[in-house]
């Protein structure tokens, strides 16, 4: 019998398929994938050893260098956290300014993994058109944060500042486009014979490797488990809020594209709840200017980010300093299936794969 | 669904008697286990309870001890428990998790990496962010940052 011989293809991590800094070495048997072996770490920073060094307000703009794609998602967990700590409960009008921007956020990530997958498998019009529309939301963090990407906006205790004028019409129209904009996903790539073909039955995670493994988010989702801590632990106000978790059957490539599309009329859903219901009123709760938890504090806080299960881990001697700060990075735990749903593959589908488990970088290497 | 927690930690307590200790928290159940207990009492834990679900496996550097920190959810049954365990200084090592939960395979890589403690049975404790000729554990107290 004729064997193939084992070598070795390196993804990354300078590709730009691998998202920024993963490397990714395939083990393959002729075309045939074997293991892949994930490196990590070409985007570390040590970002728990400098939240020791920061005071707690400090800290704050380094989680929104975390995920920078969803920047309003780490800092809404971190600050959350930070409120539990200290035991404070912010304003109603600034819960509601919260969901907003973490909604939008969240469909902004979404945008950003379509258009990835899109200009991964080839269908570069699908980069242009996630790309478009994910514009509009970085307009409207520019009117309230002053920049695009990494605002900073939330702050421990509220926001930074009131919305502007105009917000609210330029949510409600992004709000009021959002199915159009799913529709032409779908119809562009969803139904396209080349995508299914890339994608259907491509990477498949089964429910009980994603629960075992850690996998959170869209990616457990798509595996047909129906686990949104939003609802399972609603933190904010979360609980006052009508919507569905999209769940996948199979949990291959394509479950988890889908996943995400529903996922962004579901925040759309949220949005608009939100924007109704929103009062007048402060902006900001009464937070110390030196923020000191009690000694021998800690909390563990856990938010459903864009990618997943984002929680942060505060330990507090007192002082002005986190004594220990530890991230549970969503993207680092959901990385672990990659070579789980390869083996037997072909090469092709570590692209794919890649794509549709949607890591974010500067969060899984911190 | 509120967890009988009362039941729990009584039903715990008769198990390992002095081997575990109720910790008092606002936000938590939260338990210290000796760690030569660690690996009964966690998989007493996922098969008679239910936890399937390890969030997070991190460490606290307090000196003398080192705090091994897991944050166990059951998805069913949406519950929350934490459970810790500590280990010496100078014999920084615990029993892995990794044949309970696959996903404490990376987790624990990261606190071999980041705070030097060692897990046995575990596959494959290299590095995982630092490179692998790096000397040394960032997040101990101890750790000289230069710049």
């Amino acid at each position: 019998m004729f064997e193939a011989d084992i070598y070795t293809v390196n993804v990354g991590p300078v590709h730009p398929s691998t998202h920024g800094g993963l490397h990714a070495e395939a083990v393959m048997s002729g075309e045939i994938i074997q293991d892949v072996i994930v490196h990590l770490g070409y985007v570390h920073r040590s970002v728990e050893k400098i939240a020791e060094s920061k005071t707690y307000q400090q800290f704050t703009p380094y989680t929104a260098r975390l995920d920078y794609l969803a920047t309003n998602l780490p800092v809404l967990g971190y600050c959350q956290t930070v409120e539990k700590l200290l035991g404070i409960e912010v304003p109603e009008r600034v819960e509601y300014i919260r969901v907003i921007m973490a909604e939008l956020s969240r469909i902004a990530s979404h945008q950003i993994a379509i258009s990835a997958t899109g200009i991964d498998l080839g269908a570069t019009t699908g980069l242009m058109y996630g790309m478009r529309d994910r514009e509009r939301i970085m307009d409207i963090f520019s009117m309230t944060g002053g920049q695009r990407l990494l605002s900073s906006y939330i702050r421990i205790g509220g926001v930074a500042e009131d919305i502007p004028d105009g917000f609210i019409s330029a949510v409600t129209s992004f709000v009021k486009d959002i199915p159009k904009m799913m529709r032409e996903y779908d119809g562009l790539m969803t139904g396209n014979e080349i995508w299914q073909a890339r994608m259907k039955g491509v990477g498949i995670l089964s429910k009980e490797d994603a629960i075992s493994y850690g996998v959170t988010g869209p990616n457990l989702r798509a595996s047909g488990v129906p686990y949104d801590i939003r609802k399972a632990e609603p933190y904010g106000i979360y609980d006052r809020f009508d919507f569905e978790i999209p769940v996948g059957c199979v949990g291959d490539s394509l479950d988890r594209w889908n996943v995400r599309i529903a996922e962004i009329g579901e925040s759309g859903r949220i949005i608009k709840q939100a924007l109704v219901n929103m009062p007048d009123g402060e902006i900001k709760a009464k937070v110390p200017k030196v923020i000191k938890p009690e000694a021998g504090m800690e909390v563990y806080h856990r938010i459903e980010s864009s990618k997943g299960e984002l929680g942060y881990y505060i330990v507090s001697d007192g002082g002005t300093k986190p004594y220990r700060l530890h991230v549970r990075a969503p993207s680092f735990i959901n990385l672990m299936v990659l070579p789980v749903i390869c083996r037997g593959g072909v090469f092709q589908d570590i692209i794919t794969n890649i794509a549709t488990l949607d890591p974010i970088l500067g969060e899984s290497d911190r | 669904m509120a967890m009988d927690t009362e039941k729990i930690t009584e039903e715990l307590k008769n198990r390992f008697h002095d081997k575990i200790t109720l910790q008092e928290d606002k936000f938590i159940l939260k338990f210290l286990v000796e760690k030569d207990e660690l690996l009964n009492v966690m998989g007493v834990l996922k098969e008679t309870y239910g936890f399937n679900h390890l969030a997070n496996v991190t460490s606290v550097d307090y000196g003398e001890e080192f705090e091994l920190v897991y944050h166990l959810y059951s998805i069913p049954e949406n519950h929350k428990i934490c459970i810790k365990t500590r280990t010496p200084r100078n014999s920084a090592q615990v029993d892995s998790l990794f044949g309970i939960w696959p996903t404490a395979d990376w987790q624990e890589r990261e606190v071999y990496d980041l705070m030097g403690i060692t897990f046995k049975g575990h596959p494959n404790l290299v590095r995982v962010l630092l490179p692998d000729d790096f000397t040394g554990h960032p997040l101990r107290k101890d750790f000289v940052m230069k710049g």
